[in-house]
């Protein structure tokens, strides 16, 4: 009998890693995730787990810009996992871009994290924490890692709903809001571009490790904080901030490590666009299931989702228009 | 008039549904009770839309006519040129409105937790 192609690859890769990584052995390579663009294995080696992300073959993402940011970030505090080895390219020693970093063991799921009885005492310590994290990673000097670039939210996301033909009437509204109330902020930074529950491991200590380094790119420190506190981030929560804590908790922990004073306006205007945002990702994960690339009920679902974030804006923008 | 006998479309859907609900999801675990949650919600909201979905049809029809706009498209691309700030009070309420028999079928518990 043939092996699985999974184990096929795993026993691979195996060999290739020892090399990466200096290992006499490695074992126990189980692949953990295979998303769009890129697959998550664990391992171990030399009796050390280890994490390994791979960039799919051909995917034109620079892996390497994601390492140096995410080295920069442990090197300036930010709990974060550390990078062991990484290469970019498709003749690297693994036939792409990747890196491999230390398993932080610990609970991405946001509902457990808020709502298991293990993770009562984190959920106090998290606004400081995620504040805290935020501040560190914003005072890192934006040169420190080339290759990141400042985007346009307003310019790329009217693209990408243009490009989806599926005009909707609240977005337009929100969109012209956003523009006649655009922050004029000569604040650049490097911003994470994803930082909420589900991006972060967490312990019945608290934050571990801040994930997901992918979407980082140059731009204004409070899309971070307005990012967190958008509505689909409190996965029911009333609390705003990651269904964990108040703005003020955030604010306050932000300053206090050194980030710049906190306009709550400001932040508000971040959520917004943040709102529109996951809006405009509802759709395009519909599209992933409409378009055959991955037929899914649950992506399918997701489509009439869309209608929530209106909801949200509406009630966000009420007394503000 | 319809060629079909019974049951009904909805009544067709509302016997999977209960099929989920009563034997699939207390029969399963994990991942596929999961999906098969999310199944049931599917199915539930095609038996809320077929139930509102003539009369939301209408409402709609009726709020993009008072707009002057023939359908969403024209109404969005009016809102992005500006065309319709004069009547912007005007203009969100009707989106609103629209938006809210929107999450009506899709999810009512949002509607009423806000």
């Amino acid at each position: 009998m043939s092996a699985p192609p999974v184990d096929r690859l795993a026993g691979q890769l195996a060999g290739q890693l020892a090399g990466v990584v200096g290992a006499a052995s490695v074992t126990d390579v189980v692949r953990l995730s295979g998303g769009a663009s890129r697959e998550t294995w664990r391992f171990v080696a030399d009796g050390r787990p280890l994490i390994l992300q791979r960039q799919r073959s051909g995917d034109g993402r620079d892996m390497g810009v994601e390492a140096s940011v995410l080295r920069a970030a442990g090197a300036a505090g930010m709990p974060v996992a550390q990078v062991i080895a990484s290469g970019t390219g498709d003749d690297s020693p693994l036939g792409a871009s990747f890196m491999v970093m230390t398993a932080v063991e610990g609970e991405t799921i946001a509902r457990k994290i808020l709502r298991d009885d293990e993770y009562a005492e984190a959920r106090t310590m998290l606004p400081a924490q995620l504040g805290a994290a935020l501040a560190q990673l914003h005072a890192i000097p934006v040169d420190t890692a080339p290759g990141l670039v400042e985007q346009d939210q307003i310019e790329y996301y009217r693209t990408v709903m243009d490009t989806l033909g599926q005009p909707h009437p609240t977005f337009e509204l929100a969109f012209r809001w956003l523009e006649q109330h655009r922050p004029v902020s000569p604040r650049q930074a490097i911003v994470h571009g994803d930082f909420r529950l589900g991006n972060v491991i967490v312990g019945p200590d608290g934050l571990r490790a801040v994930l997901d380094w992918e979407l980082a790119h140059l731009g204004d420190p409070m899309e971070d904080l307005g990012w967190l506190c958008v509505k689909a981030w409190r996965f029911g929560s009333p609390k705003p901030v990651a269904g964990v804590g108040d703005y003020q908790q955030l604010f306050d922990a932000y300053e206090a490590a050194g980030g710049a004073t906190v306009d709550p306006d400001e932040a508000r205007w971040w959520e917004v666009l943040g709102t529109l945002k996951w809006g405009i990702m509802c759709i395009l994960q519909c599209n992933a299931h409409m378009s055959g690339f991955s037929r899914s009920h649950e992506l399918a679902a997701i489509g009439r989702r869309v209608c929530e974030n209106e909801h949200d804006l509406f009630l966000a923008l009420e007394g503000r228009w | 008039m319809i060629p079909h006998d019974m049951p009904t479309s909805r009544e067709l859907v509302e016997s999977v549904r209960e099929w989920l609900e009563r034997d699939v999801l207390t029969g399963t675990t994990g991942r596929l009770q999961f999906h098969a949650r999310v199944a049931i919600n599917v199915l539930a909201m095609v038996e809320r839309e077929l139930d509102a979905g003539a009369v939301q049809a209408a409402t709609h029809q009726a709020r993009l006519d008072q707009l002057g706009c023939a359908d969403e498209a024209e109404l969005a691309a009016r809102i992005r040129s500006g065309e319709l700030d004069e009547r912007a009070d005007e203009v969100r309420e009707l989106v609103w409105a629209s938006v809210r028999d929107k999450l009506s079928v899709a999810n009512p518990k949002y509607l009423a937790g806000s």
